[in-house]
């Protein structure tokens, strides 16, 4: 039985979208995996809306530096040319429209575009955090995603059952079987996981997709 | 003497905060924020304060949150961007209080959280953003067309007091912080009435080059020091 895409291979095909020279921002969770496969010769740059613009990789244990985190708060290091700054600093680097990408975990996105992410329905509270200012603010926003729930229910949608984080701000689409462009004729099914045709991924999605420019998937 | 604002203990510090109160909280995570005068806030035994604070679902490596005063059943509202964590499995202290009817939750989206105030502490009443368009964030809000995109109305936002955190103060109150402690710190002290701050370092009035000050001295009213040994 052929496999859905790992969490690295999803990572992995975001980090192709990411330009040498792009000032990102990573969302928390599966988002941050993507700081790890940026290609060869490409130095991009990743900001933390906490206040921190070149965040690098994990320290080792002796290396902890208990002021500097990320905005999940991991531990983190800073590479040359990074620089720390205050809330304000921050949100207008996000809310001016300074970022080049932000990529960003998803629990649906509509055939618009609109991205859900903040909060289960079942749930009385939620969390915005910087969520529905990266969503609005980036120049690009990729949603990164899982393509169903655990239960089987399509994530990519007619229109978002769950509150909305922004209407019609998600670009691209990757999940663990697709790679859809939002485009404003509707969403163009653009790459096929491997092994995987249109229709089965077409069967797993509510929005329609069109499916006459599909390629194989991307790989480094 | 008046421009002197240290102060003996944490508990001296926060002596005059009283039920009701309106507390901004410095902090994003554990980093930054004042863990030592949230104990000494507790420790008074208030009700019905008023939390405005980047986050507020605990669960971080620092235990020391406003959880504490939660749990304690001290706290009427709360102004904030994170409730919860994403997994429905760990209920927040602020999501049961929530859900008892205890405690009020007022979400804005964090970008938003600082301009509010930011606004408050330099005098403006109130801006227009464009996030939270078309969303749970807009319900009850002005929607404007600004330059030919919609934008919503948002309030400054001012408090009684604020507790802050920093790596370095003199004795007049003038501070520096390190890394990514700095976060909603340099606006908060500027957003109160009364800012407290909590230093992990006190240097003598002068020591601190001019140009590196983050906050001056003017938005500080008291200082404590709490080596990061003792914290």
């Amino acid at each position: 039985m052929k496999e859905p895409l790992s969490r690295e291979a999803m990572a992995t095909r975001v980090g192709i979208e990411l330009e040498d020279g792009f000032y990102v921002n990573l969302g928390i969770g599966m988002p941050m995996l993507v700081a790890e496969h940026i290609l060869p010769g490409r130095r991009v740059l990743f900001q933390a809306e906490n206040g921190v613009l070149g965040v690098g990789p994990y320290p080792s244990e002796d290396a902890i530096d208990p002021d500097l985190g990320n905005a999940g708060d991991q531990d983190i290091t800073l590479v040359p040319g990074a620089c720390t700054f205050d809330s304000i600093i921050s949100f207008g680097m996000i809310v001016g429209g300074h970022l080049d990408v932000t990529v960003l975990g998803a629990f649906q996105v509509s055939a618009k575009g609109d991205l859900a992410n903040w909060k289960l329905p079942q749930r009385t509270v939620g969390s915005y955090g910087g969520a529905m200012d990266l969503a609005v603010g980036a120049k690009r926003v990729i949603a990164l995603m899982q393509h169903v729930t655990r239960d089987g229910d399509p994530r990519v949608v007619t229109s978002c059952s769950y509150p909305l984080t922004a209407p019609q701000c998600v670009s691209m689409i990757v999940t663990d079987l697709a790679v859809i462009d939002v485009l404003p004729e509707g969403l163009l099914l653009r790459e096929v996981a491997p092994g995987w045709t249109a229709a089965e991924v077409q069967e797993r999605t509510e929005a329609p997709l069109i499916v006459d420019r599909v390629k194989e998937w991307k790989t480094i | 003497m008046a421009h002197d604002k240290i102060e003996k203990s944490c508990e001296e510090a926060v002596a005059d905060i009283g039920d009701g109160a309106s507390v901004m909280v410095g902090g994003f995570s554990g980093r930054g924020t004042p863990s030592n005068l949230l104990l000494a806030l507790r420790a008074r035994g208030l009700k019905d304060l008023i939390i405005i604070r980047n986050d507020a679902s605990g669960g971080w490596k620092n235990p020391i949150d406003i959880d504490i005063l939660l749990e304690a059943g001290q706290v009427k509202k709360v102004v904030t961007c994170f409730a919860v964590f994403g997994s429905p499995k760990k209920i927040s202290a602020l999501e049961q209080a929530v859900l008892d009817g205890r405690t009020e939750l007022e979400l804005v989206p964090q970008g938003t959280l600082a301009e509010r105030i930011r606004a408050g502490g330099a005098g403006i009443g109130a801006f227009y953003t464009p996030v939270g368009v078309g969303t749970l964030a807009a319900e009850g809000k002005e929607v404007r067309d600004i330059g030919g995109r919609e934008m919503l109305l948002e309030h400054a936002l001012t408090a009684d007091f604020s507790l802050i955190k920093a790596h370095r103060s003199d004795r007049i109150g003038n501070l520096v912080y390190r890394r990514s402690t700095c976060n909603f710190n340099p606006h908060m002290a500027m957003a109160a009435k009364t800012t407290i701050c909590e230093a992990e370092n006190i240097v003598e009035t002068g020591e601190i080059d001019p140009d590196l000050v983050m906050t001056p001295s003017i938005f500080v009213h008291r200082v404590v020091h709490v080596p990061r040994s003792a914290s």
